[in-house]
């Protein structure tokens, strides 16, 4: 069975810096060889620290920007061998910024149903349309005539929602859908998220910082460190059991809610190193608790360690087949 | 693990009362001290402008040789210049011109460079292009630049209105165009990519509405300058043509007189200064005006 998304190889490189006649300089490889499918229904989520690439990800599957190599597949058929409408209809985002993701001159409805219109739906179908997703999203009935500043953050939020699910999606983007709101609104929106995922059948890829959030979506997670993808597994295999330092350092950050529990904090030393000029070998073997000299030869792969479950670090698949 | 929350669309009322942009923004102009008194010396001298036959005027290319440099009188309110033709009807047909040019340039200028400026910011592979043209043109003093292209042509007031919509448009254009550029990257023009929306369609949905504001501003004082560019280029001959008043050609002919009869160059004079600072008073107003909506929207 082909997954619903594929993304095979996929690196993004931008140019910094130009000299005086506009030959590049410098490129940042903001994103390196990342490859992971979803399944029809499923949600991946991307975690990982700022600037780690996974918005980069997120933004070359929405067709925000090009990807330098790599290929993006819905359902086998590439995003540059489809059309905005053909992709687009079937590839939706939620923004992070609740404010900016709203053109504040729109009114509510013209905002939702700005994509049903490009995708060619009548002018009656489109007004249905819009009121069914007013009420999907639990907005109130009245505010298709309203403008987005007289909605709070969430209620804004819910209108970016009703937008991505209009031409009914089968994989929603959330950029760090959440991250911009209060915890309570937080809990509102991922549960909303939640229930019409299961309602209406979609694949998410939520990208995050949060991993209580991730915890609460997620079917499967990748974890993202300076571009590359270093451990890849279900959520419970990997917030059970995390193989990759750099994810049981990321794990142990969580903060508990029981402040009797003991918590065996992993610290790292040092801050991310630039992508301008990453470390040899594995980027992260210069904050890792584990790292030999060997750590700066080759990139790690992403090996197997169990079904479905693939770390990138030599050193801890070795230790873990010794003890095997 | 699961953590639900009950249906809540009648538990999130809406925080703001119920506001439209358009009456707020109507408001705001109005309720500017500024921007009001601008408006309605505006308005008066639009009134002057249309009624100007009715308004005790005669011919004011009538020539008379009797009545040379009269000072004021009963008949000739501003008195007489040195062919004896009536300074207060030519000062009041005046006005038509400077009208004309300010707002005509102000509105082409305006509509070709937001057209370059928009097509400069959005589509990159044409930005660098258009840019040096524009660096090109703006090099060039815009009154040097008027003379040429009036001086290429018969003068003519359309003519004028063209020269100097060629040199206002660089501005226009490299205002729109950094409003673009600040304005392409954020989330909601992406959305409308993410929407299927066409590039011509994002630029006149998501990106000229919202930079309407800073154009706005920029087409009053473009109005000004064209106002005082006219002015300067008929006082040098190569604006209007004689047979057509305007206070730029009075002025010329009143300056062999300077010494005797200062009135001649002092009355059209002071009409372009109040002309000129009321179109000024309207674009500060409507800049503070539009600038404290973007903070409030914010």
């Amino acid at each position: 069975m082909t997954p619903l998304l594929s993304v095979r190889g996929l690196s993004k490189e931008y140019e910094v810096g130009r000299s005086l006649f506009g030959k590049t300089t410098k490129t940042v490889k903001a994103v390196q060889d990342v490859s992971f499918d979803i399944a029809k229904g499923e949600t991946l989520s991307l975690v990982g620290e700022s600037g780690c690439g996974k918005s980069t990800v997120g933004r070359a599957i929405a067709g925000l920007h090009a990807a330098t190599v790599g290929e993006v597949l819905l359902d086998g058929r590439s995003i540059a061998d489809t059309p905005s409408a053909g992709w687009h209809s079937r590839v939706q985002v939620v923004f992070q910024d609740p404010f900016s993701s709203l053109n504040p001159r729109m009114r509510v409805r013209d905002i939702i149903a700005e994509p049903l219109t490009n995708f060619g739906s009548t002018r009656a179908k489109t007004e249905a349309r819009v009121k069914e997703l007013i009420d999907l999203v639990r907005l109130p009935r009245d505010a298709g005539d309203r403008f987005p500043h007289e909605f709070s953050g969430g209620q804004r939020q819910r209108i970016g929602i009703a937008r991505a699910l209009a031409p009914k999606p089968e994989l929603v983007i959330c950029d760090e859908a959440v991250s911009a709101l209060d915890v309570s609104v937080k809990a509102q929106i991922v549960n909303l998220l939640a229930d019409l995922r299961a309602e209406l059948g979609l694949a998410l890829l939520f990208i995050s910082h949060d991993l209580a959030i991730v915890d609460h979506i997620t079917d499967r997670v990748a974890v993202m460190y300076l571009g590359r993808i270093v451990e890849i597994g279900t959520r419970d295999d990997l917030f059970g059991a995390p193989v990759h330092p750099y994810t049981r350092a990321l794990l142990s950050a969580v903060p508990v809610v029981d402040p009797g529990q003991r918590r065996d904090r992993i610290v790292l030393q040092g801050e991310l190193p630039s992508p301008l000029s990453p470390p040899s070998g594995c980027a992260f073997r210069t904050r890792c608790p584990l790292a030999e000299p060997g750590c700066a030869g080759n990139v790690p792969a992403l090996t197997d360690v169990g079904p479905g479950r693939q770390v990138a670090c030599p050193v801890v698949t070795r230790t873990t087949a010794d003890v095997n | 693990m699961t953590l639900r929350n009950p249906p809540i669309a009648e538990a999130l009322p809406p925080v703001f009362e119920e506001r439209t942009p358009r009456t707020g923004l109507a408001a705001l102009i109005l309720g500017n001290l500024s921007t009001s008194i601008g408006l309605f010396v505006l308005f008066l001298l639009l009134l002057i402008a249309i009624f100007a036959p009715w308004l005790g005027t005669v011919d004011p290319l009538a020539i008379d040789p009797t009545l040379r440099t009269r000072p004021p009188s009963a008949d000739h309110f501003f008195g007489t210049d040195k062919l004896g033709r009536d300074l207060w009807s030519r000062v009041l047909f005046g006005t038509r011109v400077s009208l004309i040019v300010g707002f005509a340039v102000a509105v082409a200028a305006t509509l070709l460079g937001v057209l370059l400026g928009m097509v400069s910011g959005y589509v990159r592979v044409l930005d660098g292009l258009l840019m040096r043209a524009m660096d090109a043109v703006m090099s060039i003093p815009s009154i040097l630049l008027a003379i040429a292209l009036v001086a290429l042509t018969r003068p003519s007031v359309l003519n004028v209105i063209i020269a100097i919509t060629v040199a206002e448009i660089p501005r226009v254009a490299r205002l729109v165009r950094s409003v673009v550029l600040s304005l392409r990257d954020l989330p909601y023009v992406e959305a409308g990519v993410v929407s299927g929306s066409s590039s011509a369609k994002i630029l006149r949905r998501h990106i000229l509405p919202n930079a309407i504001a800073p154009i706005i501003v920029q087409a009053t004082y473009i109005c000004a300058s064209a106002m005082i560019i006219e002015a300067t280029l008929s006082f040098i001959g190569a604006g209007t043509p004689a047979s057509i008043p305007s206070w730029g050609n009075i002025m010329a002919e009143g300056k062999a007189l300077w010494q005797v009869k200062p009135m001649i160059v002092l009355i059209p004079a002071a009409f372009l200064s109040v002309t000129v600072l009321a179109v000024n008073m309207v674009g500060d107003g409507l800049r503070d005006a539009l600038d404290s909506r973007l903070v409030k929207d914010v």
